[in-house]
């Protein structure tokens, strides 16, 4: 029915926020296939669907964490589907992907139920930034929650906790233990966390990773997990236990 | 717009002509009740000179050879019946005067049968009215002509005449004042559809494009017929309007959006710094043109509908934690914090909710793209007089730029070249402002770096 991209497995080392599973409703495939393949590379799963209908399919068979909505499909009005899926009390989040001016856009987007909106095009990262926010206001759950040696990170809460209690984790440093926490024990280049953390038109020297690094490192001084310099290569999260 | 030059008022043409006609006929009437009443008083006179002159000449009698007269008295009193006029009187036998003024005589006049002749003349310094009969007295068998003569001054005439006069003034004045009064009523109550109509079209809203629907008189259907074609052809070509710049911006975005995402995934995937150094520089420059093309588009809509400002009420507080909320996520990347000093009570203003949105959203937009990691912004507002939203980060300020320029379109502070962005932004929030009285200011921020920028609008 729709091709399925739970690539979570070949790009396990990619991950930052936990995988999110999406419904994309989008009738431009080439557009479709670029956001799933951009989602699928932070190990995130998504179905698409390229119109009213087929989203309505997949719906009614799967869970969603959350709904990339089009405004313009062949078979309807975006909107349409967002105050039907409002009506049906249903829970799942909907972000809704414009492509109009904002102007006269808006308001009657938020005012038929959608979660937030995006101006197509998009940084990826604002996009995870809004899902984040969203998925936050939602209220967290266990799986967003990994746990390693005495620490906890929830990135929901955004929150780490160690023996000397629970800390809110800034933006950055968050995305930062994310990456970590996926894959204790592998190597991240500052390159890779460079990518994770800004954006491509923040003009930063790869020095500046070292700063992020450092915040880190002092968050989780009062528990046994460590964050290493491999010289050359970059760091790795490792634990005293 | 309105030409209210005195020649196009219809009301006013209507009045004045009215009045004109009004007036010509107040004189038309003053004249005839003036010349009929003093007609009818000359004609009563007359009568009296012609009875008085009668009763004389039926006194006549023949004694031998003279004629003689037993004057009634009464022939003469009842002359004074009319006022203080003096009385004259001659009889004369044959061109003799056989009694009375010697000196009054009739111009010549042919005298035929027994009618009373009449003329007007000046006698002893006073225009007289004179009556004269002629009756054939028999001296033996020879008929001698006796002319009898009774004259009046017209000093009772004269009064008579000025009060008819005073009378026929004031008439004539009020018949005037009446009409023109009543031609006031008449020019309103013909002109009264083109009022209901002008008001029922001037009472709707700026987007309110339906027909105009009121009870017209059959002369005004082609011209509500002919606004209401017009009003139809404007609803055509402003939503056509609207739908182009919707269609444009899908037409751009879709593919940029493509284009960006794919960007994404190759930097991802490639490995040598020039390499992921020039996918920076492609993303950066579809940022850039998704940017300008968005707020050009933005700047459009703000400049349509700033020009038909529909205002509705709303909450100035509430509509900026609104816009925090919005940007937050934006701010988070940057690890920037928003702090809020916004007023707890609602903040009541009438305005265009999107067009205020759009300016705060471009405002706090600004903050965010120009502060530095790590920083705050914070946002406050205030009602002191007038309402101030002000947005104070601590980012690069404005350098050296000329503060005052900034709000022109295009226009980009001398310290951002390294920054995407149009210089359309604040060119959005100042003409937002401006549509709703209000002003856009812009300061350095006074503790040191940053900018301050504050929307200042009225209040009420």
């Amino acid at each position: 029915m729709n091709d399925l991209n739970l690539t979570l497995t070949c790009h396990g080392t990619q991950i930052g926020y936990p995988p999110v599973r999406f419904l994309l409703i989008e009738d431009n495939t080439r557009l479709a296939k670029a956001i799933t393949d951009r989602l699928a590379l932070d190990g995130h799963a998504v179905d698409h669907s390229q119109t009213l209908s087929a989203a309505r399919a997949s719906i009614s068979v799967a869970d969603y964490d959350l709904i990339l909505l089009d405004i313009m499909l062949p078979d309807g009005d975006g909107r349409d589907f967002l105050s039907e899926h409002r009506q049906a009390r249903k829970r799942t989040p909907v972000i809704v992907l414009t492509a109009r001016s904002e102007v006269s856009d808006r308001v009657g987007l938020l005012d038929l139920g959608a979660d937030d909106y995006i101006t197509k095009p998009f940084d990826f990262s604002e996009l995870e930034a809004r899902c984040r926010a969203v998925l936050r206001r939602q209220g967290g759950s266990a799986a967003n929650q990994k746990a390693y040696a005495d620490t906890i990170l929830d990135s929901t809460a955004g929150t780490l906790t160690t023996g000397a209690g629970t800390e809110a984790l800034r933006n950055r440093e968050l995305r930062l233990a994310e990456v970590f926490y996926a894959a204790p024990g592998q190597i991240f280049s500052k390159t890779h966390l460079m990518d994770r953390l800004f954006s491509f038109t923040d003009d930063v020297s790869e020095n500046a990773i070292e700063v992020y690094v450092g915040r880190l490192r002092k968050k989780l001084a009062q528990s046994s997990v460590r964050i290493e310099t491999v010289r050359g290569l970059g760091y790795r999260m490792t634990s005293e236990q | 717009m309105t030409n209210h030059s005195p020649h196009t008022s219809i009301r006013r043409r209507l009045v004045i002509q009215l009045a004109v006609v009004a007036a010509i006929l107040s004189l038309a009437f003053f004249l005839i009740v003036r010349v009929i009443a003093e007609r009818a008083a000359e004609v009563t006179q007359d009568d009296i000179l012609a009875a008085s002159a009668t009763a004389i000449a039926d006194a006549l009698y023949a004694d031998r050879d003279q004629v003689g007269l037993d004057l009634p008295y009464s022939a003469i009193s009842m002359l004074g019946t009319i006022s203080q006029d003096r009385v004259f009187y001659r009889v004369a036998v044959a061109g003799q005067t056989l009694t009375g003024y010697e000196d009054l005589k009739t111009p010549e006049r042919d005298l035929t049968g027994t009618e009373a002749a009449f003329a007007t003349f000046p006698y002893r310094g006073e225009n007289v009215r004179a009556a004269t009969v002629l009756r054939p007295v028999s001296l033996g068998n020879q008929p001698v002509a006796v002319t009898v003569t009774v004259a009046q001054t017209q000093r009772g005439l004269a009064a008579i005449s000025s009060r008819i006069t005073a009378i026929a003034t004031a008439i004539a004045v009020g018949f005037f004042f009446l009409a023109t009064a009543l031609s006031l009523l008449t020019a309103q109550s013909a002109l009264a559809p083109l009022d209901r109509m002008t008001q029922a079209v001037a009472r709707r809203g700026p987007n309110d494009l339906r027909p105009v629907d009121t009870d017209t008189p059959t002369e005004l259907i082609p011209l509500v017929e002919a606004l209401n074609k017009f009003i139809s052809r404007l609803g055509t070509s402003l939503s056509r309007s609207e739908d182009l710049i919707a269609e444009a911006a899908h037409r751009v975005r879709t593919p940029l959006a493509t284009v960006r995402a794919q960007a994404e995934i190759t930097h991802h995937r490639l490995k040598k710094p020039e390499h992921r150094q020039a996918i920076r520089e492609m993303i950066r420059a579809i940022d850039e043109s998704s940017r300008s093309a968005g707020q050009l588009l933005d700047h459009a809509m703000v400049t349509f509908r700033a020009d038909s400002l529909e205002g509705s009420n709303l909450d100035l507080a509430e509509l900026l934690n609104e816009t925090c909320d919005r940007l937050a996520p934006t701010a988070d990347l940057k690890d920037i914090e928003i702090a809020r000093e916004i007023a707890t009570g609602p903040l009541d203003f009438k305005g265009d909710r999107i067009l205020l949105q759009n300016a705060l959203r471009n405002i706090l937009d600004n903050a965010i793209k120009y502060s530095l990691p790590d920083t705050q912004i914070t946002v406050s507002a205030q009602r002191n007089g007038e309402f101030r939203l002000s947005v104070l980060d601590q980012g690069r300020g404005f350098g050296d730029t000329d503060i005052a320029n900034l709000t022109g379109r295009f226009s980009r502070g001398s310290n951002v070249a390294d920054i995407v962005g149009s210089g359309l932004g604040l060119t959005i929030a100042d003409e937002v402002a401006r549509s709703h009285g209000g002003r856009l200011e812009i300061s350095r921020n006074k503790e040191g770096r940053g900018a301050c920028v504050t929307l200042v609008l009225p209040t009420s």
